[in-house]
């Protein structure tokens, strides 16, 4: 008798404890439903854009944080997207990185289409030691191939990262420069040569 | 006269702030610099602040008769207070309205009454809504005025009301809808402490601090650039940075963003309508 009192106890706590997540995964569903609704396209900007990606729907719904095998699908599925430069070298001139690196342009509905699109990079990271307006929202690259070398492992993990930033971490707050489109192969070898080419003011 | 010097100061102002902002980003300006120099006329420029500006012509707009039923906002128009109640409305709002069966925010409001009691269309009012150049819309005078009768109050959204609570709800979902090519959601940027892109702090809605920063200032009269703008403004230029498309005009979207920024802010002072960079 207590034992199924205690029973009916644990399965009511389990049920309650249960509730907050039922309630997240409704409001999440009206959210959605209330964006749908809402907007208008303008400029470059369609409507096609408030769709999430098979990506973009697992980090919604766990909170950037997808545990499991699930994981290294997705990751693996994002690598296996990556596209190279022709000639095959992954470094290229580190003075039109640092050039594109500056180019927060692009993609915004006052963007005009077609433009070349920028590489957003100081609005977010530290890299040159030149430039001291840069953002913090993601680590600094001051340094980078200096503590990391540029062996063609560390060319083509940087290469990776930028061209798909979930090739390595599946939630990352980093866009897919390249598998978006916004970066062609021969720009992000630029990047990839102002991150690691010891040249390069990052690495003085 | 008063008019005049206020002009005056803020044609200085603009003119040296766009000095000081036309070569950012790219080659050596001091921006910690520059954003003292901005905290300094600001401060200077809160004894004649340019916002009285548009309060006045606001207020023109809210007693005057108009519309194709030549009614006053002043005697249709209830924020929640009770019709023409304007003192505490806007650190009250957005609420929920029986009579529209909507959460609606301040400017949303007005503009529901300028259609429903004053017989204006939504379209004409939603083609061109926020200030650009030299043109500011009515709705953003009218905003402007509301909000001045709420300067140095307490925010106090109902959260008691389920229907503002559910709106909260939603509008913390929204933040963390990640979407777009560059797969931005606000929280993104806005989502954990002491960010900045380059050089502009993006303050942390997640808190208490950060989300009252989204909304103390609003509506603000922008240095650079010169014009008036309201928190509608503010969510919409930021789904634009976001890569998103465009919100469209007083949608539940962006009411339900600021319910959640504004109702996470309540008990802190409400400090628009104000000045910003």
């Amino acid at each position: 008798m207590t034992k199924n009192l205690i029973l009916a106890a644990t399965a009511a706590i389990a049920t309650l404890s249960a509730m907050p997540a039922f309630a997240d995964a409704t409001t999440r569903a009206k959210a959605i439903e209330t964006i749908k609704r809402d907007f208008e396209p303008r400029g470059q900007a369609d409507l096609d854009r408030l769709a999430e990606d098979g990506l973009q729907a697992i980090c919604n719904r766990t909170n950037n944080d997808p545990k499991g095998d699930i994981v290294k699908v997705l990751e693996a599925d994002q690598i296996a997207g990556i596209q190279y430069p022709a000639d095959g070298k992954l470094m290229g001139d580190w003075k039109k990185g640092e050039r594109l690196a500056q180019s927060g342009r692009g993609f915004t509905w006052s963007d005009k289409p077609g433009l070349p699109v920028g590489g957003n990079c100081y609005n977010c990271h530290q890299i040159s030691p030149k430039e001291q307006a840069f953002g913090t929202v993601g680590p600094s690259l001051y340094q980078y191939g200096k503590q990391r070398g540029n062996t063609p492992e560390m060319q083509k993990y940087t290469y990776n990262k930028i061209f798909n930033s979930k090739s390595y971490n599946v939630c990352s707050d980093m866009p897919r420069f390249g598998h978006v489109g916004a970066l062609k192969p021969d720009q992000i070898k630029d990047l990839v040569a102002l991150l690691l080419d010891p040249e390069s003011l990052v690495n003085k | 006269m008063k008019q005049l010097r206020i002009i005056g100061a803020v044609c200085t102002a603009v003119t040296l702030a766009s000095a000081g902002m036309a070569s950012a980003q790219s080659d050596g300006v001091d921006h910690a610099k520059a954003d003292a120099e901005f905290a300094k006329f600001r401060a200077e420029m809160e004894d004649s602040n340019p916002a009285e500006l548009f309060e006045l012509k606001g207020e023109e707009l809210w007693k005057a008769k108009r519309g194709p039923r030549n009614v006053s906002l002043a005697e249709s128009c209830d924020l929640g207070l009770g019709v023409g109640k304007l003192a505490g409305a806007y650190v009250q709002n957005p609420r929920y309205y029986a009579d529209a069966g909507k959460v609606m925010d301040v400017e949303r409001r007005i503009v529901w009454c300028m259609t429903e009691k004053q017989g204006f269309q939504f379209a004409d009012i939603a083609k061109q809504p926020f200030s650009k150049g030299n043109y500011t819309p009515e709705i953003t005078s009218l905003v402007t005025f509301v909000a001045g009768h709420s300067r140095n109050m307490k925010f106090a959204i109902p959260m008691n009301d389920p229907k503002v609570r559910e709106a909260w709800e939603i509008g913390k979902e929204i933040t963390a809808y990640r979407a777009g090519p560059y797969d931005f959601s606000c929280n993104t940027c806005h989502g954990s402490d002491g960010k900045r892109i380059r050089m502009q702090n993006l303050p942390n809605l997640g808190k208490q601090e950060g989300a009252y920063k989204g909304v103390f200032g609003w509506p603000g009269y922008r240095m650079t650039g010169g014009v008036m703008l309201t928190s509608q403004w503010r969510m919409n230029d930021c789904f634009r940075q976001q890569r998103f498309p465009s919100p469209k005009y007083a949608s539940d979207t962006v009411t339900y963003l600021l319910t959640y920024m504004t109702g996470t802010s309540n008990g802190l002072i409400y400090k628009g309508p104000g000045i910003k960079r």
